[in-house]
């Protein structure tokens, strides 16, 4: 599986920034984190994803230094992180509550990290100046914190961060607490400011969404273990087991058996999809016989008329589900246990198919994704 | 409910809400009444306007002293039991441990304990110990007494406090004093000084303990006690108490605010969905 091209990434290089060497985290006798280990770039926008619980915040703080491993070793930069306080490590941080400190004003609050720097006082103006800019909060500095609203509160904890000039950012939720449109807009503008300043941010999200469309990178994480790393679009299309795609948006599941197993590939046979050669994926681990076959309901395409494709399904529509500029079909296949779900956008009609209507759907072999059981 | 509402409307209610503030407050108000009165004994009519009990008092060079001592023990047990209250608010509010529930209750305790026990128990152990009854005694028996109102005020200054706060604070790279200095104490300073004036009007108009503890220097309380037995000083120690009731008032309200504004800033700071 070739890599995704992400050549226009100026300030991205290969050195390692962050190294997470087998990381565990206990809590009494739960696990927070189990044996983690992973490598963040140097100017990388890299995401940690995962439902509540699955230790992403966990392994955030850690490397914040708000917390410390049971076992195993952080670094930043090459140096470990082992013993280093919070208030030393080369970390800033933007909080889910944002933080900011409510008796000080916009300005005063950016300039909080800097005063321990003791900086001239024209070159600490000329950094918060600087960094408000870059939140396009320019003219607010006077503000108090209290008469901001969700959006530019946390815009002041971004340029507070970013004043600091840290060598990784955290972000710890930054949107959750914003609404639809506003979360959609910080997440455009999040990603052109990490370009904009090159500094390696992780980001700790539960919203795949947010993920796919600012990583470079995501860790998928789940019960405090990492179960994959690797682009948003090698995430999606080629998710290591059943959780990892079900966590990212839909998929439908289709059971499968083992006939030849070789290098680089599979040959599954399957009810609905009959004999199918898949890609093998690198994580894959025989389990007895059984495996599973996956496709993203966006990936099958409703055949109409007499239209026919090389590779087809037929079925039954059961259910139909209007969403606007999609529909999604729930289509009973015969010989599957489960019917598919099918998303097609309206252009053609798909919204009019009335229910019980037999229809065939086409899809490319390509689409297909074989999973461990 | 239409019953309720006739009660309501009958004017009932006002009647028994005016009641109920006489009667809290009658007794007050005769004070500064009487003390304003011509006439040496309080006794209703009237007998004419005068100001020269409040005259007399800064000629009374024993009820100087007592104010003088009064103001001494004031301020060292409101300072002194609104540190110790700091500590064990911001523990209580800010760890989870065993036995946190059973020390904030025990802490709490001096407030139920009946004064005059609590002052036989303190003047016991004083004289086990060796030590001699002074101003500094009445201190301690202050300190006891005011930790469980320094302490309600301050916890609810330091309740809900977002504890990011201080890690964003250490996250910028200041260091755990700094942090105390730049961003705890300036957020839970109004109930900080909210504290102190509670404290302080505590001492001041407290009598027991300070009659218990104090060996030969009197308080303003202990000062009054010993006048009321002559009769024609009962109009200065009215002119007096009336000056003491309007301080504590005064104290009082301001410690009032404060505590709100406090608590106020504390909530906004939860403003995660602000």
């Amino acid at each position: 599986m070739p890599k995704p091209p992400q050549a226009e990434r100026s300030h991205q290089t290969e050195r390692p920034m962050i190294e997470i060497r087998n990381v565990t985290r206990n809590y009494g006798s739960f696990k927070a984190l189990d044996d983690a280990s992973l490598t963040i770039k140097e100017g990388e926008f890299f995401s940690l994803l995962g439902p509540s619980g699955c230790g992403k915040t966990t392994l955030l703080r850690m490397i914040a230094g708000f917390d410390n491993p049971t076992s195993g070793l952080i670094s930043v930069d090459g140096q470990s992180m082992e013993g280093i306080p919070a208030n030393r490590r080369p970390t800033n941080m933007v909080f889910q509550s944002y933080a900011i400190f409510p008796h000080l004003n916009v300005e005063q609050n950016v300039a909080y990290g800097l005063k321990r720097l003791r900086l001239e006082r024209s070159e600490e103006k000329r950094r918060v100046e600087e960094a408000l800019a870059q939140v396009s909060l320019t003219g607010l500095g006077k503000r108090l914190a209290t008469e901001l609203s969700g959006g530019q509160r946390q815009r002041v904890a971004l340029a507070r961060a970013l004043v600091m000039r840290p060598k990784v950012l955290l972000l710890d939720e930054p949107l959750s607490a914003l609404d639809k449109k506003l979360r959609e807009q910080m997440q455009v503008e999040l990603r052109r400011l990490q370009q904009a300043v090159g500094i390696t941010f992780v980001l700790v999200t539960h919203d795949q969404y947010e993920a796919l469309a600012m990583s470079d990178r995501i860790a998928v994480m789940f019960g405090g273990r990492i179960a994959q790393v690797a682009s948003p679009k090698e995430i999606y299309q080629r998710p290591v087991n059943r959780q990892v795609a079900d966590f990212l948006g839909g998929m439908n599941f289709v059971k499968a058996e083992i006939v030849e197993e070789n290098g680089a590939s599979l040959v599954l046979d399957t009810l609905g999809f009959g004999r199918v050669k898949t890609d093998k994926p690198r994580a894959f681990v025989r389990n007895g016989g059984a495996a599973t076959l996956g496709i993203r309901p966006e990936r099958l395409r409703v055949l109409w008329d007499n239209a026919t494709a090389k590779f087809e399904v037929a079925g039954k529509v059961v259910e139909r589900h209007y969403f606007g500029e999609i529909t999604h079909l729930i289509v009973e296949i015969p010989g599957l246990e489960k019917p598919l779900s099918v998303t097609e956008t309206n252009d053609f009609g798909a919204d009019d198919i009335p229910v019980g209507t037999s229809i065939r759907l086409a899809y490319d072999p390509e689409a297909l994704v074989a999973m461990a059981d | 409910m239409t019953a309720m509402r006739r009660f309501l409307a009958s004017g009932w209610l006002s009647t028994y809400a005016f009641l109920y503030v006489v009667f809290l407050y009658l007794p007050v108000i005769f004070l500064p009444i009487f003390s304003v009165n011509s006439a040496a004994t309080p006794k209703f009519p009237l007998s004419g306007f005068t100001l020269k009990w409040y005259e007399d008092l800064p000629r009374t060079p024993a009820l100087l002293d007592a104010a003088w001592n009064s103001l001494v023990v004031g301020v060292s047990a409101s300072i002194l039991s609104t540190v110790l209250g700091i500590l064990a608010a911001r523990s209580i509010t800010r760890y989870r441990y065993p036995g946190r529930r059973a020390i904030n209750g025990l802490i709490m305790a001096p407030l139920v304990l009946p004064e005059i026990i609590v002052a036989i128990s303190m003047l016991l152990v004083i004289l086990q110990l060796g030590l001699s009854l002074s101003l500094f005694t009445i201190v301690l028996g202050h300190v006891l007494i005011c930790i469980p109102y320094s302490m309600t005020v301050l916890t609810a200054g330091f309740e809900g406090f977002d504890r990011s706060l201080e890690e964003a604070s250490a996250d910028l790279g200041e260091s755990a004093f700094g942090t105390f200095r730049r961003v705890t104490l300036p957020m839970v300073a109004p109930a900080i000084i909210s504290s102190l004036l509670v404290c302080f009007t505590i001492s001041l108009d407290e009598f027991i303990i300070a009659f218990f503890l104090t060996g030969t220097e009197a308080t303003l309380p202990i000062y009054i006690w010993g006048q009321l037995r002559f009769a024609s000083k009962l109009p200065g120690v009215l002119a007096l108490g009336t000056l003491l009731l309007a301080a504590s008032f005064l104290l009082m309200t301001i410690a009032e605010i404060l505590r709100r504004r406090a608590a106020r800033r504390t909530q906004n700071e939860g403003g995660l969905h602000a």
